[in-house]
């Protein structure tokens, strides 16, 4: 059976893969920050997944207000990335995997009773390539498939916390039951604390960020109780982007041992955070390994 | 019918965009959103008034189209998302975009973030002033720190940079 191998919670900052794309990894103000991503390349790497299934918000590009999809599972052989206004981003077009996407659905849909949004043409923008150019570098081509899983947070109301934590769960027994042997790696993206707008914009609370990290690792059901007014007070208004991660953090069972974060102040206007969990080994597992 | 109380309605200089202002901002959002193709953008940059006719804005809506006044699109219905996508046209940032937000200079909102960022009981519709990293602010320079090793969860809670 397929398994899920590792989660990634990042944030998906434009600037991010603007500075990528544009060579500026090595000026003053990008260096720091990418010198921290160094170890979550490093892990990808040796983690060497098949597939990532990449949750993300579209920021009306794939999508517009004429029909908002609180999720959407992308089941395309494609992905090309999308023209957000400066035209597409100079990185691969991402190759789908649409038999575990539509085995995806099918479980998640009729076994799990997710009414999801099923996709067939979906161009990702920087929430999903974000991500995959923070932990991949620039490859010719994306080294695993992708599966992106888009969810709604930029129309009120997004889905609750508990909802992504226990659609998360789903996707994990849903993953469980493919027949292939794929290596699975379960992004959530967007945050940290953030606001675009308003006068309140460049809001940053970084003691929520990390608070946030504490609990997605030790305590997901309790996070997924928060509300979504505290995300928008605490984290700002872009900040309700985190509940994605608790989709992540279903994906990888009750117990995860974490490899690696990051936090960094400031991407252009935001907060940026990335950590790495494992599924804890099964005692069995563990044992075997010694 | 009056609109129920929402919870997140005494957040400070924050526009939820809930369904009223969705509702309120339909057209203008999907006008914005259409510059997402290169023959839009294109054909808004040659002759302004002539694309913007194609849309159904309220005549307010339209003037601060014109007038760029990011803020005002907010309060007419605007999303971020949809609103910047205007300001990449003109070859604005994010930050630029802020500033104006905020009522201070890309400058100076700069330094904010680089000083780490509004702190979440920043009330003042002004943005706060630059250089000013009380309450939550992080020293100008500091960008120490570097992820933290797993299992690192020191007591003292969260440290600012994330740093061991």
């Amino acid at each position: 059976m397929a398994r899920i191998v590792g989660g990634v919670g990042t944030s998906h900052v434009p600037a991010v893969g603007a500075a990528i794309d544009n060579g500026r990894q090595g000026e003053a103000y990008w260096a720091p920050y990418f010198a921290k991503t160094e170890p979550a390349r490093a892990w990808m790497a040796e983690t060497k997944p098949d597939v990532c299934l990449v949750v993300y918000n579209d920021h009306a590009d794939a999508f517009s207000l004429e029909i908002i999809p609180t999720f959407a599972l992308g089941v395309a052989p494609l992905f090309p990335p999308a023209d957000e206004g400066y035209g597409p981003r100079r990185v691969p077009t991402a190759e789908g995997h649409p038999e575990l996407a539509w085995h995806l659905a099918e479980r998640l849909i009729i076994e799990e009773e997710f009414d999801l949004t099923i996709v067939n043409e979906m161009p990702i923008d920087h929430g999903c390539t974000v991500p995959l150019s923070v932990t991949c570098g620039q490859p010719d081509a994306w080294p695993f498939k992708v599966v992106p899983l888009c969810v709604n947070v930029i129309q009120y109301p997004p889905p609750t916390g508990r909802r992504c934590l226990a659609l998360g769960r789903a996707i994990r027994r849903a993953v469980d039951s493919w027949p292939g042997d794929e290596r699975v790696v379960v992004f959530g993206t967007g945050g940290m604390s953030h606001q675009l707008q308003g006068e309140r914009a460049g809001l940053v609370n970084l003691p929520f960020d990390t608070a946030f990290m504490d609990a997605l690792v030790a305590d997901p059901d309790g996070q997924a109780q928060v509300p979504h007014a505290t995300y928008l007070r605490e984290a700002g208004s872009e900040g309700i982007e985190l509940v994605m991660w608790l989709i992540m953090r279903g994906a990888l069972g009750d117990a995860v041992t974490e490899r690696y974060r990051l936090n960094h102040v400031p991407t252009s206007n935001t907060s940026n955070g990335l950590i790495i969990l494992e599924p804890a080994a099964a005692p069995a597992e563990a044992a075997d390994a010694s | 019918m009056t609109r129920a109380p929402r919870d997140y309605d005494d957040i400070p200089g924050t526009y939820v965009f809930d369904g009223e202002h969705s509702r309120k901002g339909y057209a203008l959002n999907m006008f914005c959103m259409s510059l997402n193709q290169a023959a839009n953008r294109e054909a808004f940059t040659v002759d302004p008034e002539a694309y913007l006719d194609r849309w159904d804005l309220t005549p307010e809506q339209r003037r601060v189209v014109v007038a760029r006044n990011w803020l005002e699109l907010l309060r007419l219905g605007g999303n971020i998302y949809y609103t910047f996508k205007l300001a990449i046209v003109d070859g604005l940032t994010m930050q630029d975009v802020g500033a104006a937000m905020s009522g201070i200079t890309t400058e100076e909102f700069s330094a904010m973030m680089a000083a780490g960022g509004r702190p979440p009981g920043d009330t003042a519709a002004g943005g706060r002033p630059p250089g000013d990293t009380a309450a939550g602010g992080r020293p100008p320079g500091d960008t120490a720190a570097g992820g933290r090793p797993p299992g690192d969860t020191a007591a003292g809670g969260p440290v600012i940079g994330g740093q061991a």
